[in-house]
C-alpha cells in the first residue's frame, strides 16, 4: 500500500459510458496483484471528498489502467479529468483473487460488463487459460473481448436484450458448462451484486469452489471506516468483514446472502 | 518554537490529534504516515464486549461531509488489548482510547481494564455516539447522567480522562461544566451531528440505520462555536474537532478555545491531514512570530461594535 500523486496518461472513452484511464504510477504498479484495487482522489469534486475505488485492468511497467463507468458524480468528473493532469491513489489496496497454480484448477471467468477490468490481470496471470463468460444489458455493456482473445481465453458473451451473443444472462451458459464438467473448474467473479450472488449458488449446487469480487460502498479504503463491510460466515454465526481489507475478493461459500437480505 | 500541550498530565508534543472512528486502531495507516509524528492517537469506541455494528449502508457521501451510522462496531476490551494494544504500546505517541458502555458501571468496569493495562496516555468516554439505542448518547444529552458516568469513571482511574460532548444539546455550557466538575480533565468538542439524508427514487433513507452522524468539512463552523461557547464555561482544556481539512481550520478552533485538535474526517480521504495539520501550524508559528503554541488558545478577538 503506497499514497503517491500520480500522472494521468490516458483517460479515453472506450464505448457508451465506459472509458479507460491509464496511470504512470511506477512504484504502485509492480507491487499489483489480479483483483485489487486503487482508491482515488479526483481533484474537481468539489463538495465531494471521498475517494473512488476502482480494481485495477491492466498493469504494464510503471502504468496501470482501470476501466470506469461514468455513473455519478465522481466518475463524471474522472471522465473530464486529461493526460498530465495528477491524482493522488492509495494502491494497491485489498485482498485480491488467487492465482491458480500450474496444473491445478481450470478458471472459469464470470463478468457482468466492466466487471471485465477486475478479471484480466488474473486471466493473464494464470498458467492456465479457461473460459470467459461475459454478460451485459446489451452490446454496448460488453467490454474487451478482444483483449482477453489475445491472450488465448475463450470468451463466450450474452446480452439481455440479444444485440450480442446469446440471448440472456451470462449465468445460463455458465450453468451449461460447470453441468458438463464441474471437477477442476474454478469460479472467479466481478460484477453487479445479484450477478455475484447468482454464481455463488451455481458454485454450490455444482460443488465448484468460487471467488466473488465485491462491490460495496467504501470510504476510507484500508479498514478503518468500516462502511464496506459484509457478513461473513464464521461457523455457526457470522462477522461483519471489510471488503476493502479481508475482500474485496471473498471465498463464495463464506458470504452470508441470507443476513446480508 | 513549543508546540506541546498539556490534557491533564499528559503532554502532547504537539496539539494535533486524530478523532476516534477515523483512524481504526492506527495500525492500518501505519504504512501511510509516521504515526509518531501526531500529538495522539485516538483509537475506534471500544466497550467490554465485542460490538457487531449497524447494517449496512452505513454510510453516505452528503455535500461537504458524509453521514455515518457505523453502530461503534469493534472488537471488545480483550480483543482490543489481543490484537491491536502491543502495536500502539510501541508506539511513541500517546494512545487515547475511546471506551463507551450502555450503563454507568460498565463504562467504569473499561476504565477499570484499561487504567490495569499500563500504559494508557487517556481514555476519552464516548457519550455522544448518535448511532446506537442504548449508551452512548444519552449520558451525553442528560447533564445529571453525564455527572454519573464521569464520576464513575474518575473513581475508576487516575488516567487523564476526556469527555466527548455530544453536540445535540440547545446549550452545551452546563454540559461542559458537569462533566468538569465530576472530574475529568479535558472535553472533547464535538461528536457527529444527527442527520439524515433520503435516496428520493427509492422514498429509502441512505442510511440502513434510518438516521446517522453528519461530520467533514460543512459541520465545522458550528463546532467552533460549540467550543466557543464550552471555552467560555470551564477551565480544563478543550480538543476541538469538526471538520478540520488544513492547518487554518485547526488555528481557527485553537482561537475559538480549544488547546488541541482533532483530524476526523478528512482522514478518510487525505490520511495526510494531520501531517500537514501539523506543518502548517508551524509555519504560522513562524510568520506570526509565535514562539508557544499556548499563545494561540482563546485568542479570537472580540469587540463590541456600536
Amino acid at each position: 500500500m503506497i499514497q503517491n500523486t500520480v500522472r494521468i496518461l490516458r483517460n479515453d472513452r472506450e464505448a457508451d459510458l465506459y472509458y479507460r484511464l491509464t496511470l504512470r504510477a511506477p512504484r504502485v504498479a509492480p507491487l499489483i496483484q489480479p483483483g485489487q484495487f486503487a482508491h482515488l482522489r479526483i481533484g474537481f469534486l468539489g463538495e465531494a471528498l471521498l475517494r473512488r475505488p476502482f480494481s485495477v485492468f491492466q498493469v504494464a511497467d510503471e502504468t496501470f489502467s482501470i476501466l470506469y463507468k461514468t455513473v455519478g458524480k465522481g466518475t463524471e468528473a474522472l471522465a473530464r479529468m486529461r493526460p498530465g493532469d495528477d491524482l493522488s491513489v492509495i494502491a494497491p489496496l485489498g485482498h485480491g483473487f488467487t492465482v491458480p497454480q500450474p496444473g491445478g484448477e481450470t478458471p472459469l471467468l464470470v463478468a457482468g460488463s466492466y466487471g471485465m477490468a477486475a478479471l484480466y490481470l488474473l486471466a493473464q496471470r494464470s498458467p492456465q487459460k479457461g473460459v470467459v463468460f461475459v454478460g451485459g444489458r446489451r452490446s454496448a455493456d460488453i467490454l474487451c473481448v478482444e483483449e482477453f482473445r489475445a491472450l488465448g481465453w475463450d470468451v463466450r458473451v450474452t446480452t439481455e436484450d440479444g444485440s450480442r451473443g446469446e440471448h440472456g444472462l451470462v449465468t445460463r451458459p455458465l450453468i451449461d458448462e460447470v453441468r458438463r464438467q464441474a471437477g477442476g473448474r474454478k469460479l472467479f467473479a466481478c460484477g453487479p451484486t445479484p450477478m455475484l450472488e447468482a454464481v455463488g449458488r451455481i458454485a454450490s449446487e455444482f460443488g465448484v469452489p468460487a471467488e466473488l469480487s465485491m462491490d460495496e460502498p467504501m470510504c476510507c479504503g484500508v479498514g478503518v471506516c468500516l462502511a464496506c463491510v459484509i457478513p461473513i460466515r464464521k461457523g455457526d454465526r457470522w462477522e461483519y468483514q471489510r471488503t476493502c481489507t479481508e475482500g474485496p475478493v471473498f471465498d463464495a461459500r463464506t458470504i452470508a446472502w441470507d443476513v446480508r437480505g | 518554537m513549543n508546540l506541546s500541550v498539556q490534557i491533564g498530565r499528559l503532554t502532547l508534543r504537539n496539539p494535533v490529534t486524530v478523532a476516534s472512528g477515523t483512524f481504526g486502531y492506527g495500525v492500518e495507516y501505519a504504512r501511510l504516515l509516521d504515526l509518531n509524528r501526531l500529538g495522539a492517537l485516538a483509537v475506534k469506541g471500544i466497550r467490554l464486549d465485542p460490538v457487531r455494528g449497524n447494517p449496512t449502508p452505513r454510510t453516505a457521501e452528503v455535500a461537504s461531509g458524509m453521514l455515518n451510522a457505523i453502530g461503534l462496531q469493534g472488537p471488545g476490551v480483550d480483543g482490543f488489548i489481543e490484537r491491536y494494544w502491543p502495536f500502539l504500546a510501541g508506539l511513541e505517541v500517546p494512545t487515547i482510547i475511546n471506551i463507551w458502555g450502555t450503563t454507568v458501571e460498565e463504562y467504569a468496569e473499561v476504565a477499570r481494564r484499561f487504567d490495569a493495562l499500563g500504559g494508557v496516555g487517556a481514555l476519552e468516554l464516548n457519550v455522544s455516539c448518535p448511532n446506537i439505542k442504548e449508551g452512548g448518547a444519552q449520558f451525553g444529552t442528560d447533564p445529571r447522567l453525564l455527572h454519573q458516568v464521569v464520576a464513575a469513571c474518575r473513581k475508576a482511574t487516575s488516567l487523564p480522562l476526556i469527555t466527548k460532548l455530544s453536540p445535540n444539546v440547545v446549550n452545551i455550557a452546563p454540559y461542559a461544566k458537569a462533566a468538569e466538575e465530576a472530574g475529568c480533565d479535558a472535553l472533547s468538542i464535538t461528536n457527529s451531528f444527527p442527520a439524515m439524508a433520503i435516496d428520493i427514487e427509492t422514498r429509502r433513507p441512505r442510511l440502513a440505520n434510518g438516521t446517522g452522524g453528519l461530520s467533514g468539512p460543512c459541520i465545522k463552523p458550528i463546532a467552533i462555536k460549540l467550543v466557543w461557547d464550552a471555552a467560555k464555561a470551564v477551565r480544563i482544556p478543550i480538543i476541538g474537532m469538526g471538520g478540520i481539512q488544513s492547518a487554518a481550520d485547526a488555528i481557527e478552533f485553537m482561537m475559538a478555545g480549544a488547546t488541541a485538535v482533532a483530524v476526523g474526517t478528512a482522514n478518510f480521504y487525505e490520511p495526510q491531514t494531520a501531517l500537514q495539520v501539523i506543518d502548517g501550524l508551524g509555519d504560522f508559528m513562524r510568520r506570526h512570530g509565535i514562539e508557544e503554541v499556548r499563545e494561540i488558545v482563546g485568542s479570537v478577538r472580540i469587540e463590541k461594535r456600536s
